[in-house]
């Protein structure tokens, strides 16, 4: 021990001078905090105290101007025993479940293409790129143009009716639930598309060949390997979908054209009437329902080792 | 190997009906954009639909005129400066906490996990909470605070994460080099790890600046008393029915582009480089 810290010391004193050598010690075993200091204080203020708020505020009594500091139950039983809430909840889980069904389907398909049936590196990366550059851009631009497309007037309509196909426009193709879950897959596919992926392309390819070699079909290869080694990535896709789409607001309130409700969009209008303490409780509830929802989806996978 | 052993065999059906989707999928990612922008150069009597009234530029011209839609430029003004603000501070945070991480210092699970659930948390949540905060602080609610901090919620979180997967594939044996040769812990930073880091950092970039020029929900109770061009947009959408509408998301759907094909060509541009000088450095 002693020994070696004076062969330190001694090499120390070569290149720097000695007085430096015990705060650098010091700053060695403090680095990594100071490193960590700003992330961590970005989210303490502006991630953790805003939750912890929100707890608070949500047992607090509010009237039509203010809200009054308090202890009160009463915003959760209002919002536990409304029948309105309940339906809320059931029509978002109803546009959870539908957007991920189809992103993981659509997902899935276009991920196994990319990585598996396309040969060059090159191709694979220009095609995951224009599958990707997407997420990049506007989610209300995004959403904004499907209205040309599937409006009363609209390319579709009107495609459909020179064709003959149908001779009233349909109405169901916008401000529905249908146009919903449209915009819902459209903005949140790329969620699925990327992590599966990420999954598929690190799956060792001699395995594959090892189960053409015993025998397997394209189909059992699909089956038996490919599924079961791209579950991380399905997982951190389910994930992403799933919380886009409870907290959602606005991709509701567009496409629906008001006609439909989401629990985000029922707090969006509490807080646009003020009423803090009840958008808060809210809050806490849809808080409690989708980590719940994350929890059993992490029991698949470990996010730390699939980076 | 697997390659060439594939290779010979002829493409299969499969191949060709798994080809006809992805076809399709592109189509259903880019067609409506495409659709609005072919539309937002309408003739000025054209509408919101096909067909087109003639092909001008007059939307946009009608765009940057102020009475039209609010306050257009002040809106875009801020949303560019937010998302370079939100660009250099992501980056700085990011990269500064990825170099800490692969210490294992203490706490190291718990920042993790909260990063992580940054992700998952509704942004409306964040929106509201920083909203609360202060509110209940009585303090004044501006997109360079506020918004600025709720941004950071959605954006340092994916910086994080790449930081992450850059130091999973990390060689430290070039770190370790650098210090044997004499390096002090900046200067293995500044000259071997940043280098080699570049191109994941340009990504970070590109995540913060375009992540937060879009972000609408958790600006909604976080910009103060002036709009963000996001709600300036959505604005738009319950009171505009001209393609005025469809010129601004023209516009900064553009500006979104040339940001990505900037970062992207920055990244193929070092690697380039890398590639030409890859022999010097070993």
């Amino acid at each position: 021990m002693t020994a070696r810290t004076t062969t330190i010391v001694t090499e120390r004193r070569e290149g720097t001078p000695s007085r430096r050598f015990n705060w650098g010690r010091v700053t060695d075993a403090l680095a990594p905090y100071l490193q960590v200091a700003p992330l961590t204080l970005t989210f303490a203020v502006f991630l953790l105290v805003p939750i912890v708020t929100i707890v608070v505020v949500s047992f607090w009594d509010y009237d039509s101007i203010r809200v009054i500091p308090d202890f009160i139950l009463l915003n959760y039983e209002e919002l536990l025993t409304s029948s309105v809430t309940w339906r809320i909840y059931l029509n978002t889980l109803k546009y959870a479940a539908l957007t991920w069904a189809l992103t993981l389907g659509i997902g899935f398909t276009v991920a196994y293409f990319v990585a598996f049936h396309v040969k060059s590196l090159t191709w694979q990366i220009t095609l995951f790129m224009i599958c990707t550059i997407p997420f990049w851009t506007s989610n209300i631009i995004r959403m904004i143009s499907w209205i040309p497309f599937l409006g009363r007037n609209g390319i579709l309509n009107s495609t459909l009716i020179s064709m003959g196909v149908i001779d009233q426009p349909l109405e169901f193709l916008l401000f529905s639930d249908f146009s919903v879950v449209l915009a819902f897959v459209h903005l949140y596919v790329l969620f699925m598309v990327v992590p599966i992926f990420n999954s598929m392309m690190r799956i060792d390819r001699s395995l594959i060949e090892a189960a053409v070699d015993a025998g397997a079909s394209g189909w059992q290869v699909l089956t038996n390997v490919i599924i079961p080694l791209s579950k991380p990535g399905i997982a951190i896709g389910s994930i992403f979908v799933v919380t886009l789409v409870m907290g959602d607001f606005i991709t509701v309130r567009l496409m629906s054209g008001g006609q439909s409700a989401s629990v985000g969009l029922m707090m969006a209008n509490e807080i646009s009437l003020l009423q803090y303490p009840a958008a808060a409780a809210n809050a806490v509830v849809l808080l409690g329902v989708v980590l719940i929802m994350v929890a059993l989806m992490l029991r698949i996978v470990d996010i730390r080792k699939e980076l | 190997m697997a390659k060439h052993v594939r290779r010979r065999e002829p493409r299969s059906l499969s191949f060709y009906l798994l080809a006809a989707f992805f076809g399709l999928f592109v189509l259903f990612l880019y067609g409506p954009i495409a659709t609005i922008v072919i539309l937002s150069f309408q003739g000025p009597n054209g509408g919101l639909t096909f067909p087109m009234n003639g092909v001008s530029t007059h939307w946009f011209h009608n765009l940057f005129q102020q009475q039209a839609v609010g306050d257009f430029g002040g809106a875009l003004t801020r949303s560019l400066s937010l998302g370079v603000i939100v660009m250099v501070v992501t980056v700085v945070f990011a990269v500064s906490a990825g170099l800490a991480f692969p210490r294992r210092f203490f706490g190291s699970g718990v920042i993790f996990y909260i990063a992580v659930a940054s992700l998952i948390v509704p942004s409306i949540l964040v929106s509201l909470g920083i909203g609360l905060m202060f509110n209940i602080m009585e303090w004044e609610p501006n997109w360079y605070s506020s918004g600025l901090g709720a941004h950071l919620t959605w954006t340092l979180p994916f910086g994080l994460l790449i930081m992450f997967a850059v130091f999973n594939r990390f060689n430290r044996a070039y770190e370790e080099a650098a210090r044997d040769l004499g390096a002090t812990p900046w200067q293995t930073i500044r000259f071997v790890v940043l280098p080699i880091i570049a191109p994941s950092v340009i990504g970070i970039a590109l995540f913060g600046f375009t992540l937060s020029y879009d972000e609408f929900a958790r600006t909604l109770m976080t910009a103060g008393s002036f709009n963000t061009l996001p709600l300036e947009i959505y604005g738009m959408t319950t009171n505009v029915t001209t393609p005025v509408l469809y010129a601004l998301g023209s516009l900064t759907t553009a500006i979104s582009f040339v940001v990505i094909l900037a970062a992207l060509g920055g990244v193929l541009f070092m690697q380039r480089r890398r590639a030409r000088h890859g022999s010097d450095a070993a």
